[in-house]
């Protein structure tokens, strides 16, 4: 199903996850979140933005796995954990963070 | 810990010109999620998989040189490459990508991935394997 | 009749290298595509071959040797680089193409 963001639409998957990974910009976050009906906090923006500073360098969309112990390194262990991460991404922190941040979903994923 | 299994990935094709390189990296990133002892041995064309200063820009092609960089993460720390698939092809230890993990046992401490054997020393790793896939 | 003979296996895996290498003559041209790049570095156990077929022009896709990692300053002396629309001056500056697969 395409999405509609400022006016644009853009390509999603079955999944709802974005066509065209350079048709990204912060809307389309905001948009896939209130689809969900979810308020997009700092909270949530930190684990988008990291995830997207990790595709830029490795390539992949990094694992659940991966991604909590990143966070926990990055943003202290307090945050580094699966808990805190669904409480952020009821849905999966790796599949709808990763969704949200115009990214494939994770390799390793079933 | 008894159910931990020992798994070689062995990739002995060159990149881009044949899938098997980036099917063999996804195979392994998905056997990363089941918390198993794996390993990676690049044999033969295999070590032009690890090549650096690669640009695909040219070919179209996506580059997934800079995946080998995340393997680390994936908690996989050990890819042996073999010296005289190396020499038979003119390449050193220079001419690969600086592949590294951060220990977190040890403070996070950089240290290299790979780790250049004989070919003897492979036969050997190999042995002491429970399950090898080649690629 | 001038011959250009394409090449695009790795001379380590194939033989399809070796057999291309057996089968040029003076007039033809040798163009390494795809994985047939590693022919033209210097200082493998594979070069000697290539260096030895006298008065052959040997060329290199350059696009093919820049994804795999490969600086100019690798290949064999006298390998020369060209891009795609080098690659169709050669076609046609060539009688007839043999694809070595």
């Amino acid at each position: 199903m395409p999405i509609e963001v400022n006016g644009k639409t853009l390509e999603t998957d079955e999944e709802g996850y974005l066509a065209n990974l350079n048709e990204w910009e912060p809307d389309v976050a905001t948009v896939m979140a209130k689809e969900d009906d979810l308020e997009l906090t700092d909270e949530h923006w930190d684990i988008i933005n990291f995830l997207r500073e990790y595709y830029e360098e490795f390539q992949i969309a990094p694992a659940v796995r991966v991604l909590t112990k990143a966070v926990g390194k990055r943003m202290g262990k307090d945050k580094g954990n699966s808990k805190y991460l669904y409480s952020l991404f009821p849905y999966g922190p790796g599949k709808q963070a990763c969704k949200y941040a115009g990214l494939p979903k994770p390799t390793g994923c079933v | 810990m008894s159910d931990v299994k020992k798994f070689m990935y062995v990739n002995r094709k060159a990149p881009y010109g044949t899938i098997y390189a980036l099917e063999s990296l996804e195979v392994v990133l998905i056997s990363a999620a089941f918390d198993q002892d794996v390993s990676l041995a690049f044999v033969d064309d295999g070590v032009y998989q690890i090549m650096k200063g690669t640009k695909t820009d040219g070919i179209g092609m996506k580059n997934f040189s800079p995946v080998y960089n995340a393997l680390g993460d994936y908690d996989i720390t050990k890819l042996y490459v073999e010296q005289e698939s190396l020499d038979e092809r003119g390449l050193t230890l220079d001419d690969l990508m600086d592949i590294k993990y951060e220990d977190e046992d040890d403070d996070w401490a950089e240290k290299p991935s790979i780790k250049v054997v004989s070919r003897k020393e492979m036969a050997d790793v190999m042995d002491q394997q429970d399950v090898l896939m080649s690629f | 009749m001038s011959m250009l003979h394409t090449i695009n296996k790795s001379p380590f895996e194939k033989t399809s290298f070796e057999a291309c290498l057996n089968h040029v003559n003076g007039d033809s041209s040798i163009l390494m595509i795809e994985d047939g790049v590693y022919g033209a570095m210097k200082g493998t156990a594979f070069s000697e071959k290539v260096a030895a077929t006298n008065g052959v022009a040997l060329y290199i896709l350059g696009p093919d040797m820049q994804a795999r990692g490969i600086s100019e300053d690798r290949l064999i002396d006298g390998v020369k680089v060209v891009d795609y629309a080098g690659f169709v001056d050669l076609v046609t500056e060539h009688d007839k193409v043999q694809a070595w697969l």
